[in-house]
């Protein structure tokens, strides 16, 4: 069984944002790039269903600049059998578009199952993995907080308000990973040597105009410096005072 | 140019954050002078005319057995027909976990731009423009809409729910839609925990967070009863949620959510920034850490530096006191 999964590198999630020179994206000097962490829930998701079956094969694709291939190269020595790397260096490409690069790359692979993180911890959208599901025709649940294999059908649970969905869903389909899914392994030191003669096939990769235009990057207004009400539980009095009068939040 | 609202419901019930949308799209059908739409997807009509009351002129209800669920493909596909029916300007979803799973699959299916999670929506120059935070709120990036249609998700509590215009009614027609549900899609065979009342955290009013300082998940207690006396959801650092004292549903940040709130109350979290991220849109933040350098006072409004095992108990005293 061929599985998919969908990686995206990202900035760490301890960097300190500077907005670029152009004023509509992020300044990449200084910033140290990894998988996105949700990303990793999905590889490993691949990686055990392919051990709890005995065979297959995990294809793992990333689109952008020559860097990802790092983090490419992390996720064969997770487990990964090979990789794909579709080439651009539009900084920050919409997701749609995106999407579609995916798909015309995932459609000739034929996966059951095709993996990828719940969103990516840069922009935010979470939109590339159920795109993915309406361009290839397949079933999808989002947000998967577990997920079990039983023959052809997976038993997924999501999170939503107040509750949790328990959904079954046919293969081939999408599903795209919570936090908390599974436990990602760190890769081994044999998996780190078995890796460096692992494949990644480069494509160049033309993403047509955007589906969404990039006006600015701006940081956000910063709070105003607030105050110390005081030390210990002798200072709850003042701060119910200011919160009840003050603030007008309780 | 219409402006097309989907309106969320489960068991039977529109949902709040779907009446912050119908505000949102009042305000923009001012500017691009069309009718305010809205669609539904549902087994049975939840009283949709009432939500004229909330801004809309007309609803389209679009009406299938396998809708008392959740159902991304088959919503997709009736509010991609909307979409066509109507040929709106702008198309609005709640970033709920339903509207950020359906709002995707729509903009595949309808070839155009989507912005999700956004904070602010303008016209500028008749264009649309979206401020949605990236790097978990670290940055604002706005953003245009290049094709005729645009679609967005807006985060819940970021928008207030217009005031209901009481007698008001929405005429309701059937929406005609090309679905099929015997082709292989993801079933929803059951909600667990639905009716537990409990408010998920990108939509409470107010969040009660442990951090390490709580030293250990059997203080949590401590924190739900303030919690409870506040009406407040509990909320739990990435440290706390690693170490495996709180689910991960709970985990406030960037690899968690992001959250804003009218309180966010931070107890025994020292503020790393990648926390700071998920919480500082919050309008009220109050900090409780013995450490008075910890980063989590330069956010905070109000600030106490003690021992947390002494000050929670007396602020769930005091707070109980009020009412």
């Amino acid at each position: 069984m061929l599985q998919v999964v969908c990686i995206k590198q990202v900035p760490d999630t301890e960097t300190r944002v500077k907005v670029a020179g152009d004023g509509r994206t992020l300044d990449p000097a200084g910033v140290t790039w990894v998988m996105n962490p949700f990303d990793e829930f999905a590889v490993e998701g691949a990686l055990q269903v392919k051990e709890k079956a005995g065979a297959g094969e995990v294809v793992v694709i990333s689109l952008g600049g020559a860097g990802v291939q790092t983090t490419l190269r992390n996720s064969l020595a997770m487990g990964a059998d090979r990789a794909i790397h579709l080439k651009n260096e539009t900084a920050s490409p919409d997701s749609l578009s995106v999407a579609k690069a995916l798909a015309a790359a995932i459609k000739e692979l034929n996966p059951q199952l095709v993996w990828l993180g719940k969103s990516a911890s840069d922009d935010d959208a979470a939109q590339v993995g159920p795109m993915l599901s309406e361009l290839l025709g397949l079933p999808c649940v989002t947000v998967a907080a577990s997920f079990a294999l039983e023959g052809t059908t997976a038993k997924v649970e999501r999170e939503i308000e107040g509750g949790r969905e328990q959904i079954e869903v046919p293969l081939p389909a999408v599903i795209t990973c919570d936090k908390g899914l599974n436990q990602p392994r760190y890769p081994s030191l044999k998996g780190i040597m078995a890796a460096k003669k692992k494949t990644i096939e480069e494509r160049a990769t033309d993403l047509g105009s955007a589906y969404v235009e990039l006006v600015a990057l701006e940081l956000p207004p910063a709070r105003a410096a607030g105050r110390i009400v005081g030390e210990g539980a002798a200072a709850v009095s003042e701060l119910v005072r200011a919160l009840r009068e003050d603030a007008k939040v309780i | 140019m219409s402006i097309l609202v989907f309106v969320e419901q489960r068991d039977g019930q529109v949902r709040s954050v779907s009446r912050e949308a119908l505000g949102q799209a009042t305000a923009l059908a001012a500017t691009f002078g069309g009718p305010v739409v809205a669609v539904c997807c549902a087994a049975a009509d939840p009283g949709l005319a009432a939500l004229g009351e909330a801004g809309a002129e007309q609803v389209l209800f679009a009406q299938h057995e396998a809708f008392a669920s959740y159902d991304g493909a088959g919503y997709a596909a009736a509010v991609a027909a909307a979409i066509a029916s109507v040929n709106p300007k702008v198309v609005l979803f709640a970033g709920s976990s339903m509207g950020r799973d359906l709002a995707p699959r729509v903009a595949a299916k309808v070839d155009a731009g989507l912005a999700t999670d956004c904070t602010a929506l303008v016209v500028d120059g008749g264009k649309l423009v979206a401020t949605r935070p990236v790097y978990a709120g670290k940055a604002l990036q706005k953003v245009s809409f290049p094709g005729a249609v645009a679609l967005a998700t807006l985060r819940p509590k970021a928008f207030a729910a217009p005031e209901a215009q009481a007698g008001k009614t929405a005429a309701v027609s059937a929406l005609a839609f090309t679905w099929d549900a015997s082709a292989p899609r993801a079933k929803v065979t059951a909600v667990v925990g639905a009716s537990g009342g409990k408010v998920d955290l990108t939509e409470a009013e107010a969040i009660v967070a442990g951090g390490r300082g709580m030293k250990g998940p059997e203080h949590f207690a401590m924190l739900e009863e303030l919690a409870g006396v506040l009406g407040a959801s509990v909320g739990a650092s990435r440290a706390v949620v690693d170490a495996g004292w709180r689910g991960h549903g709970e985990q406030v940040g960037q690899t968690g959510k992001t959250v804003s709130p009218k309180l966010y109350i931070a107890v025994g979290i020292s503020g790393a920034i990648q926390h700071l991220a998920g919480m500082s849109s919050s309008r009220c933040i109050v900090a409780i850490n013995k450490d008075p350098e910890a980063p989590i006072f330069k956010v905070a409004d109000y600030g106490i530096v003690g021992d947390l095992f002494e000050v929670l108990p007396a602020l769930t005293a005091a707070i109980k006191q009020l009412h």
